[in-house]
């Protein structure tokens, strides 16, 4: 299809990386397509995302594009000396607290009472044999205690999930797929197979954006890794104007593509943040958080 | 006079004829117009979106500069087919098959061509 190339030696240089990215992205993908284990998923991507950015340490990935956007970074940081998301974490500390219908709180439902343990969900429910994200854990609470359900878009859920991530905040991700549970790694496998699947007219799947263009930019956007994708929720959108949940932005994105979006806490997206935490251990919980 | 009118129809003929020529000049101009529109719109080719493109603003760099695409195709036809699914030349490549999927019709793709291989 290309004619008459002839390389100097700068092209050629451009065009040995040109390979070798793609002999990553090969790697990657075709890793996604035979079953490795959870545990290999995870040290293939982090071995990548390394290889892209080798001054990160795992850390730094909790802060998203700032990671690695040094101009978007800047913004971000003064805004971060007025955090709008403060008064999320008041609200959500006040709800919290607050007695449920039968006079027992959220501290009764969780480990800890709740404290500094955002980082181990979403879990792996082995009765109900589904993921359990810590929105949905707090509607069971809620229902075990006599209460209405609280919709997962409004301010009360997401100012709960703002309090108790605050909470955790510097505690590294934690997330466990029992081994010996085939419905859990089936849940796991499921998610992955989403994330690569490509969708929607675009034709593009999350590791499209995510991971093989990671860092290069889309018009003036930089493409954020996915390591640490699920550590910095609820955040508070300067672009929603309000505080909203990690499944309204895999919503967002599903629909820049023009694909179908679930609702959240669909079984679809409790898979693909199973998935996406899973691969994100270790990275330290920094939420609530502000994005552009 | 057979003489006269046969130079005063030839005079006239290439009157029209260069007439003719100045619309299709004009007409291939409007014609780039609305292929650089296609390809910066972003909820058309939104082509800037990952390339670079002489006069676009804020461009991606996920695909190639798009400039001296003669240089580098056969043919029109074949940078339409590259336009109309890049998936054929490469499965995992990004960028979205426009014609494909339908994102841009036959005639924005030919317009879209036109204007990209008239680019330096
Ligand atoms: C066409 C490109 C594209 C695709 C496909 C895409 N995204 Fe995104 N995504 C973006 C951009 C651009 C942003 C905003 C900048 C950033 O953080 O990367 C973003 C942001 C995000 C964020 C927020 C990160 C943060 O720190 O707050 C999450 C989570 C996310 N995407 C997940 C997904 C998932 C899951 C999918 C697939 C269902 C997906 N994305 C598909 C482009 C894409
Ligand atoms: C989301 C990314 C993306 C978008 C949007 C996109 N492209 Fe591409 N394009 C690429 C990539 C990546 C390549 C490199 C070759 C490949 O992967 O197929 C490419 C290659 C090309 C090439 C071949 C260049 C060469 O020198 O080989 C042409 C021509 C082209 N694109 C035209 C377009 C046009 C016209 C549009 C808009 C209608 C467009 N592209 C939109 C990603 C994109």
């Amino acid at each position: 299809m290309k004619l008459n190339r002839s390389f100097n030696t700068q092209q050629s240089k451009q065009y040995i990386s040109y390979c070798y990215k793609l002999f990553c992205i090969l790697l990657i993908i075709f890793s996604a397509l035979s079953s490795a284990s959870p545990l290999q998923d995870q040290t293939q991507l982090r071995r990548y995302y390394q290889e892209h950015f080798p001054n990160l340490t795992l850390k730094d990935y909790s802060n998203g594009i700032y990671a690695i956007d040094p101009v978007a970074r800047q913004s971000w940081q003064a805004i971060e000396e007025f955090p709008p998301y403060e008064n999320a974490i008041e609200q959500g500390e006040r709800l919290f607290a607050a007695a449920l219908p039968d006079g027992k709180q959220y501290a009764d439902c969780f480990d800890n009472k709740g404290m500094g343990i955002a980082n181990t969900y979403p879990r792996w429910d082995t009765a109900k044999q589904i993921v359990v994200t810590l929105a949905a854990a707090i509607n069971e609470c809620r229902a075990h205690h006599h209460a209405d359900e609280l919709a997962y878009n409004q301010a009360d859920m997401l100012n709960v999930l703002a309090y108790m991530a605050y909470t955790s905040r510097g505690k590294p991700i934690n997330v466990v797929v029992p081994e010996k549970d085939e419905n859990a790694l089936q849940a796991y496998e499921q998610g992955k197979a989403f994330y690569y699947q490509r969708q929607g007219q675009l034709n593009f799947a999350c590791a499209t954006c995510h991971i093989q263009n990671v860092g290069k930019k889309l018009r003036a956007e930089i493409l954020s890794p996915s390591l640490g994708h699920t550590n910095n929720w609820p955040t508070y959108r300067l672009k929603w104007g309000e505080m909203g949940s990690l499944h309204r932005r895999f919503a967002e994105c599903l629909a820049n593509i023009q694909a179908k979006a679930y609702p959240e806490q669909s079984v679809e997206f409790r898979n693909l943040e199973y998935f996406l935490s899973y691969t994100s251990n270790g990275v330290p919980i920094s939420g609530p958080s502000v994005r552009k | 006079m057979i003489k006269l009118m046969a130079k005063s129809i030839t005079l006239l003929l290439s009157v029209t004829l260069l007439a003719c020529a100045a619309t299709l000049e004009k007409e291939s101009g409007q014609k780039a117009e609305t292929g650089k529109e296609i390809a910066f719109s972003r909820n058309k080719g939104n082509c800037l979106a990952c390339h670079e493109i002489e006069g676009g603003e804020f461009p991606g760099n996920i695909g190639p500069p798009l400039k001296e695409l003669p240089k580098r195709f056969k043919n029109k036809q074949q940078l339409r087919e590259q336009i109309r699914d890049a998936t054929r030349f490469n499965p995992e490549t990004s960028m979205p098959p426009f014609g494909k999927n339908k994102i841009l019709s036959a005639e924005e793709i030919d317009l879209l061509v036109d204007y990209l291989w008239s680019l330096q």
